[in-house]
């Protein structure tokens, strides 16, 4: 526990922050929407070559889809992002957030979500791109 | 050629220098994607020496820093500087330039893999431990089978569709084009349009065993009408052996049982576990690209078969007086 009277430590470090037992499952949330996106853009363009279009036949409707799935991913992971964005801003302490303190903490949580969903945000895009440049199953 | 003198660097530097100049003298060759011979390969080049320029300047900028932060900045810096630094250099600039390459590459892969329903030339090729069989389609439907070789004309798209039996092989021909996978079950394509006539190498580009570096090939870009001529020879049965110890050659052949795994046209020699051998003289190289073409490479792969391709199917042939090698030798030489 932190010591409140210590000066080294944030002045907000004597108040707690909003809540006293912070949730981790925010932090994977950014990644795992990014793993879906991947899954589920690539079983869709499987199921699309087999089933539907052929080898060699046009993606298609496929590439709607993988769309699609790219706006929602991107919403929830901006969302995610913007949350964690909010918990590394409470108070006015700055990155690295690594003092033993339960306002820290809080920060610290929000701090690697925003840089979790930053990674993601930009992976689920990359992931997309085979989609807009390339228009068959060959 | 003797060699130039170069005053100004010490003993050490010269070594580096020359071990440089080797090292570049290495990217020339039949086998090299740095000396292209096909559309596939020049647009891959280009993708190549792009990534290397860039490369070398980034190389350049982050020793530069380094020495900079070391010999000269060793003082306090502006924190918001320095963050914007890493930030702007450490993460946004990798992924832009990720992001850049990846964009290039994906608008690349359509060139490397065209429509193949107009090819000019349509080939068949099983990657097998530790060899090539290769069937020429025409468009008339004839199948002309041969082995370890690919010749190509200039200028023309050839369409390859590639399998396996065994094992995943990779065909590869760095001079011409990009590779592609073997995979037994499945059934993959390339296309390769060669932009020079010249002699080449391909290559097993995945590990396949124990031979898997000794799985080559020869390639060879002809003009249109040299390449329908020599199609149409290996389109013919066998010539009939130029002299009595050849012709003696083709009665061991038999004799010993070679047919019952090589097919050499217009004898009863019809097997097909092996290599077909009806023109096999006059190939590029013997054994899948290991060894010259003559007859004392044929001697020497009858002979010492494990030797030469450590755990090929085939059985070495070693026991066989010399006599009768040799004349094995002159009947598969003169087989052209």
């Amino acid at each position: 526990m932190a010591d409140p009277q210590r000066l080294d430590l944030p002045h907000d470090a004597r108040d707690p922050p909003p809540r006293a037992r912070d949730s981790l499952w925010i932090l994977p949330l950014a990644p795992t929407v990014w793993a879906l996106h991947f899954l589920a853009s690539y079983v869709t363009g499987a199921v699309w070559c087999a089933k539907v279009a052929g080898y060699g036949g046009p993606l298609g409707d496929a590439r709607v889809l993988v769309g699609i799935y790219t706006a929602v991913a991107l919403a929830i992971i901006a969302l995610v992002g913007m949350a964690g964005w909010r918990r590394h801003s409470y108070g006015d302490a700055t990155a690295p957030h690594d003092f033993a303190t339960a306002a820290d903490r809080h920060r610290f949580l929000g701090f690697a979500t925003v840089l979790l969903a930053a990674l993601s945000f930009v992976a689920t895009l990359l992931v997309a791109l085979p989609a807009v440049f390339t228009g068959s199953c060959r | 050629m003797p060699a130039l003198p170069i005053p100004f660097l010490t003993h050490g530097r010269r070594l580096t220098a020359a071990a440089g100049v080797l090292a570049l003298a290495a990217c020339d060759g039949p086998q090299s994607t740095l000396t292209p011979a096909g559309v596939g390969a020049e647009r891959i080049a280009d993708l190549w020496w792009w990534m290397f320029g860039g490369a070398v300047v980034i190389w350049v900028v982050v020793i530069g820093l380094a020495v900079y932060a070391t010999r000269f900045g060793t003082g306090r810096h502006d924190v918001r500087r320095a963050r914007l630094l890493i930030i702007g250099a450490g993460a946004v600039f990798p992924t832009v330039v990720l992001t850049a390459l990846l964009i290039w590459g994906l608008r690349l892969m359509p060139v490397l893999r065209p429509p193949t329903g107009d090819a000019a030339v349509r080939v068949e090729v099983e990657g097998l431990r530790w060899w090539w069989r290769v069937t020429y389609v025409t468009p008339d439907g004839r199948r002309i089978p041969l082995a370890n070789e690919i010749r190509l004309p200039v200028g023309q798209m050839a369409a390859f569709t590639l399998t396996s039996p065994d094992v995943i092989h990779s065909f590869w021909i760095p001079s011409l084009g990009g590779k592609m996978d073997m995979i037994p079950g499945r059934v993959t394509e390339l296309a390769l349009e060669p932009t020079r006539t010249g002699v080449f190498r391909g290559a097993c580009a995945e590990y396949c065993g124990t031979s898997h570096a000794l799985m080559q090939f020869g390639v060879e870009v002809l003009e249109p009408a040299a390449f329908d001529d020599w199609l149409a020879t290996q389109a013919a049965p066998a010539e009939a052996p130029a002299s009595p110890e050849a012709a003696r050659g083709r009665e061991l052949f038999l004799a010993f049982g070679c047919g019952a795994c090589h097919a050499v046209r217009g004898t009863p020699a019809d097997g097909t576990i092996g290599p077909d051998l009806t023109h096999v003289g006059g190939r590029l190289t013997l054994g899948a690209g290991i060894l010259p073409n003559d007859p004392a490479a044929f001697a020497r792969w009858i002979g010492d078969t494990h030797e030469v391709k450590p755990d090929a199917e085939m059985p070495p042939f070693g026991m066989l007086p010399a006599a009768d090698l040799r004349a094995l030798a002159l009947y598969l030489d003169g087989l052209t």
